[in-house]
């Protein structure tokens, strides 16, 4: 999952370091994630994972770090099982 | 809705507002244009003094800046273009046709370079950044427009075309997170002298679907917006009269403001919906502005 965000966030993430020189807890928004490019990143993590955010989950502390965004998506595939 | 149409109809009866047969469209009486005229002089007399540079642009903007603005990234839902018929005599025989039958005339309207403005204060950044790095004390704006959201709807405080009055700073973060203090303070103070109950509110501007679901709930978390919310067509619901934005440095780094020392300026703006104003006015005092209360006319015509 962890190289898959990573990939997503280089594809989409529009940031001006790479993001293989960024630790899982780097803060994203610091390293220049603009509120549309985590509008963005959040729309291909969807596809990717075929998951759908739940609006409580729409915001900027889920997209904050990649460990953030882990956690998150692991949240929401964990409570599509248990439904 | 009830409470919208009935306040509606009473303005439509009281000759107020005039019908176009489009909802969200409307003629204003001069009664309507006095109290509008009357409330834009209480802003002039407290925001005069600031010294902010007044502007005024058309309703329309250039179509390259409204691109680069990003405003179909957040709000294609609401975006009105200028299109024009830009065919040979041999298309004007069709368009004719067309029309004559009652089909949609309209697919081959080609788009012009305008734009309808979508807020008071977009055409002032470019204008602003093509004349280089802002001066020592930041810049300050003051600008008024027709401004069309395309959100057809039967409540009077919802219309296509109304007319923003905007304060626009640019400077540092605390410069201008300053300025949006002293407006919030003062739209409270303007508002209770015209004898209207207020509230203030952090707030999100209406971003286009699921995506936009996360721009508001960002803008919430880091309280860039506050609307100053006044009761007209509901209790529960205020409606928005003025609103008070931080923008960050995005508008700065969009359009390239600079302060003196090369760094990237920030901005905030505030802005009057002065329909909705005038709406709340009418409907708190009544329609008939001589049985206003004294104090309210005092301050408005005094």
């Amino acid at each position: 999952m962890n190289e898959t965000i990573r990939e997503l966030l280089t594809r989409v993430g529009g940031l001006p370091v790479a993001v293989s020189e960024l630790e899982d807890g780097a803060d994203l928004y610091a390293a220049g994630l603009s509120s549309f490019a985590s509008v963005q990143l959040m729309l291909a993590i969807e596809e990717a994972f075929d998951i759908e955010f739940p609006d409580n989950l729409l915001n900027r502390k889920s997209f904050a770090s990649i460990s953030a965004i882990e956690e998150t998506v692991s949240r929401i595939l964990k409570a599509r099982e248990a439904a | 809705m009830d409470m919208q149409v009935s306040f509606l109809d009473r303005l439509f009866d009281a000759g107020l507002l005039i019908e176009t047969g489009v909802d969200g469209l409307y003629g204003r009486s001069g009664q309507f244009e006095d109290v509008i005229a009357a409330f834009e002089r209480l802003i002039d007399k407290v925001g005069g003094a600031d010294g902010a540079e007044a502007m005024r642009f058309p309703p329309g903007m250039n179509r390259e800046f409204f691109e680069t603005s990003g405003y179909m990234k957040s709000f294609p839902q609401l975006a009105g273009t200028v299109h024009s018929f830009c065919g040979s005599e041999l298309d004007h025989m069709s368009l004719l046709k067309c029309m004559e039958v009652g089909d949609d005339w309209t697919k081959d309207q080609q788009a012009t370079d305008i734009v309808l403005t979508p807020a008071a204060c977009y055409p002032l950044y470019p204008t602003v950044a093509r004349r280089g790095r802002l001066p020592k004390t930041g810049g300050l704006y003051e600008l008024q427009s027709y401004c069309f959201r395309h959100e057809p709807s039967k409540d009077p405080a919802r219309q296509q075309l109304f007319r923003m009055r905007e304060y626009v700073c640019m400077g540092t973060e605390q410069h201008v997170t300053d300025f949006r203090q002293r407006w919030m303070d003062r739209g409270v103070e303007m508002m209770k002298s015209v004898g209207l109950d207020v509230t203030i509110d952090v707030a999100n501007d209406p971003f286009f679907g699921r995506a936009g679901k996360m721009l508001a709930n960002n803008q919430r978390d880091q309280n860039l917006k506050f609307e100053l919310l006044i009761p007209i067509t509901s209790t529960a619901k205020p409606t928005a009269c003025m609103s008070f934005n931080y923008h960050q440095d995005a508008f700065g780094t969009k359009w390239g403001l600079y302060l003196e020392d090369g760094s990237t300026a920030h901005t905030a703006c505030v802005g009057f919906g002065l329909e909705r104003i005038a709406l709340a006015l009418f409907h708190t005092h009544g329609l008939d502005v001589k049985t206003w209360p004294e104090n309210a006319r005092a301050v408005l015509w005094g």
